[in-house]
């Protein structure tokens, strides 16, 4: 995947702060993170000048909570459930082997793009134990082994997808 | 009068209601809650509708929520004439295009798939005869996976907002004396009498008061607030309705947990339906005074369920708690007095208007009367969530209702309570569960997640994980919470890798007593829980872990290794080498039996559980340098 020039991300990010005008600075960061995936540095600085305070107490407020990501997630979107029931039964295993075969740690993204990795408290499907969710896919029951066939099925998936696209 | 009216109106809800149950046209219900959903309840809502629609069959689909059954997802639950309705369990496309051609359209109920009868039945076993349905007593999860969570006639065919038109008729000071007679104290987990808190606040000077859901479900293990929110939005928004009328409030919030949009989607889509249909909004049910209600969505920030963090968190701030006093009910969002309870206690409190205060009181035990629910996770068959009468015991809870233990595994403890709870033990098994008793067991009700281990989960490392979420959860404002669960943080780790000493379990029992004085708010207060308990329950693991390298349970990875007994091994079968993210594990090149490297290793454990049983050649060892037994030295000694 290409990434957008700086030019691009400053015409997103202004369309995305006009039209997210928020109640206050946790939905507004929420719309433009809905709309871009992540929270550009830009975003705070309009978000402040709007709300007519300093970009620190916006960036304050981003950095508190876990929901916020500042930089681009990739194409595919990995977040492994580390609630307690997935916890015990065995998804520390299931996120080192997303460690290993992406090569990159949480809140990081493959040189690719194709690929970021998060890990989150509990999507509640307890009863599916250990869980991981691709995108908006729920996947339940994973061994270390499956992360392998899921990389390679989304691997297939894009290659039809770039070949469909010729 | 209130009452008038609003009879007229869920008579005639109750006339459509159960028509629409006749069968004729039949009406099939999938449950399509989150939990739902990750079975794959979405593919057999699809398949069910072509199959419906390929045959031509009139028949009405409807998505509901959870019927808090989830060990045994996707349900599907079905109306059809000729036939008793039936909850079918695990239901795939396939077996959903079964049912629409065999019951359905055929009359013939597909007896192999089906979980039970809705009613009593003369044909099938029925749910209420099954331990893990009739063991339960439904008072906050009755319609839940029964009803279409945010239609009107579904709510008001089965009680909901018939609690709001009493409280209207009753007027707002006998509103809080029947909450009062009930006995319902705070179902979030600290138990607090809701009467105090509601008359709180109606008697603190102000001119605009607020009423607010606590809906950031944080326990990363517990759901019933989302379920209830995803299955029956009405009755959480009655209660609101309720307490708003008794203190003066105009202005509700339900603050939803980012992580759950589906329910956020749902409870928002009440409260559109009730403010259009006249119950919210300008006047409640058309005759009381205003409120309005609206949805907030949380950023995902565990401390955000204290309540002053929350509030802060609503007015779109760092949620960080705040000394108290004063309390939320005086001085609470934007300054004004503020009624904060949980999703599961406005439930209630719409629950006891509508049954009277006798019916909430009549179940229960001591001072701690309703019902209670809670989410069973981890070790144990019967997962889902389970309604119990508050005071029953956990041995109930686990094995009569739950089912015990899976494949013949013995039970360890249960984790009651998520982060800020605890662990219990076998000894405490006939404890009975409610505020007092867990209190006193030095656990907590709190968030009602309920945790099974079995004898293959190591005690140090379950309080390493809790510690390490709630360290990462701090908020960082005291510093007991900030840095000392980081350095009880820091001993967990050194003795779950081996290198603990014996002082290090005296330093954390200091540090447990520091921490927990010197918090504001329950996050720190309550964070060393699970370390206070397991030391307290399961000393020996520790001691094991610092005197001897062993993990009795065989988890710690740096205490362990794994090795394929070459006796048990077949050697033509490469299961074991194909499941191994790390490629470790090699072919003896004489006898084709298979053997782990052990420098490669990662522990993942995968090979152990790709072998099959018949086999079961894969063993973990701890210490790392125990021999196997007729495993030469050499061999086994690669710590």
């Amino acid at each position: 995947m290409k990434a957008p020039t700086p030019e691009e991300v400053t015409a997103l990010v202004r369309d995305a702060v006009d039209s997210c005008e928020g109640r206050h600075a946790i939905a507004w960061l929420q719309c433009i993170q809905a709309r871009l995936g992540y929270i550009p540095q830009e975003a705070i600085e309009a978000i402040a000048g709007r709300l007519g305070v300093p970009a620190a107490t916006v960036y304050g407020v981003a950095t508190f909570y876990h929901q916020f990501r500042f930089t681009p997630p990739g194409k595919h979107h990995v977040r492994v459930c580390t609630g307690t029931a997935c916890h015990i039964r065995g998804g520390q295993s299931i996120l080192d082997e997303w460690r290993r075969r992406l090569g990159i740690r949480e809140g990081e993204v493959t040189a690719d793009r194709r690929y970021s990795l998060e890990s989150v408290a509990c999507v509640g499907c307890c009863a599916l134990a250990p869980v991981c969710v691709v995108g908006e896919t729920v996947h339940g029951r994973m061994t270390p082994n499956t992360v392998g066939d899921l990389l390679t099925r989304y691997a297939l998936e894009d290659e039809r997808e770039e070949r469909g696209g010729e | 009068m209130a009452n008038e009216a609003f009879e007229r109106r869920a008579a005639e809800a109750r006339r459509q209601w159960s028509l629409e149950r006749s069968g004729d046209p039949p009406l099939v219900l999938v449950g399509t809650a989150t939990c739902g959903r990750s079975a794959g309840a979405l593919a057999t809502l699809a398949a069910i509708r072509e199959e419906a629609a390929r045959r031509s069959i009139d028949l009405r689909i409807v998505e509901v929520g959870c019927l808090g059954h989830c060990y045994a997802e996707p349900l599907v639950v079905v109306y059809a004439r000729g036939a008793e309705p039936v909850c079918y369990s695990r239901v795939t496309p396939g077996i959903g295009t079964a049912i629409v051609r065999r019951h359905v359209a055929g009359g013939e109920p597909v007896v192999e798939h089906l979980l039970g009868a809705l009613g009593p039945s003369e044909l099938f076993p029925s749910l209420a005869d099954l331990p893990r349905y009739g063991g339960e007593t439904r008072k906050l999860l009755a319609r839940a996976g029964l009803i279409e969570p945010t239609r009107l006639v579904d709510a008001l065919a089965n009680g909901t907002w018939s609690g709001l038109a009493r409280a209207l008729d009753l007027g707002p000071e006998r509103v809080i004396e029947e909450v009062r007679r009930a006995g319902l104290r705070g179902l979030g987990g600290a138990g607090f009498p809701t009467w105090r808190k509601w008359s709180a606040a109606r008697a603190a000077p102000a001119d605009v008061r607020y009423v607010v859901c606590n809906a950031d479900e944080g326990d990363p293990g517990a759901f019933m607030d989302r379920t209830l929110l995803e299955s029956d939005p009405h009755r959480v928004l009655e209660g609101m309705a309720i307490a708003a009328f008794a203190v003066g409030a105009v202005e509700g919030f339900v603050y939803v947990r980012a992580e759950y949009p589906l329910a956020a989607r749902r409870v928002r889509e009440a409260i559109e339906i009730a403010t259009r249909e006249g119950i919210l909004g300008e006047r409640l049910l058309g005759v009381g005074p205003p409120f309005r209600i609206q949805v907030d969505e949380g950023a995902g920030a565990f401390v955000c369920g204290e309540s002053s963090a929350l509030l802060y968190s609503l007015e779109g701030k760092r949620g960080m708690p705040r000394v108290r006093p004063p309390r939320s009910v005086e001085r609470g969002l934007w300054g004004r007095p503020t009624v904060l309870n949980n999703v599961k206690t406005f439930a209630a409190a719409a629950t006891v208007l509508a049954e009277g205060a006798d019916a909430w009181a009549s179940v229960g035990t001591g001072t701690s009367r309703g019902t209670a629910i809670f989410a069973l996770a981890g070790k144990v068959v019967g997962t889902g969530l389970v309604e119990v009468p508050l005071g029953t015991t956990l041995r109930q809870i686990v094995f009569q209702i739950g089912g015990g233990v899976p494949r013949g595994r013995r039970f360890k403890a249960a984790l009651i309570g998520g982060p800020s709870g605890g662990c219990l033990p076998e000894a405490t098994l006939d404890l009975p569960v409610d505020f007092d008793s867990l209190a006193a067991a030095g656990g907590m009700l709190g968030s009602g997640g309920l945790i099974v281990l079995d004898e293959d989960d190591c005690m140090v490392e379950v309080a390493r994980y809790f510690l390490e979420f709630t360290q990462r959860e701090s908020c960082g404002k005291c510093t007991f919470c900030r840095i000392g669960t980081r350095h009880m943080l820091d001993l967990l780790r050194r003795i779950t890798e081996g290198n603990g000493s014996l002082e290090d379990l005296d330093r954390l029992e200091t540090l447990a007593e520091e921490v927990r004085d010197g918090s504001l708010c329950n996050l720190g207060a309550t964070a060393p829980n699970p370390v206070r308990t397991t030391l307290r329950w399961f000393r020996d693991e520790y001691v094991a872990h610092v005197t001897e390298k062993r993990c009795p349970a065989k988890v710690c990875r740096a205490l362990i290794r794994f090795r394929i007994d070459p006796d048990r091994c077949a050697k033509g079968c490469e299961i074991c080498v194909r499941s191994c993210p790390v490629q470790c594990i090699d072919n003896d090149p004489h006898t084709r039996k298979k053997i782990i490297d052990p420098e490669r290793c990662v522990r993942c454990g995968a090979c152990q559980a790709a072998c099959p049983p018949e086999y079961d050649a894969v063993a973990r060892l701890s210490p790392r340098d125990t021999p196997a037994p007729g495993e030469s030295r050499r061999e086994g000694g690669t710590p």
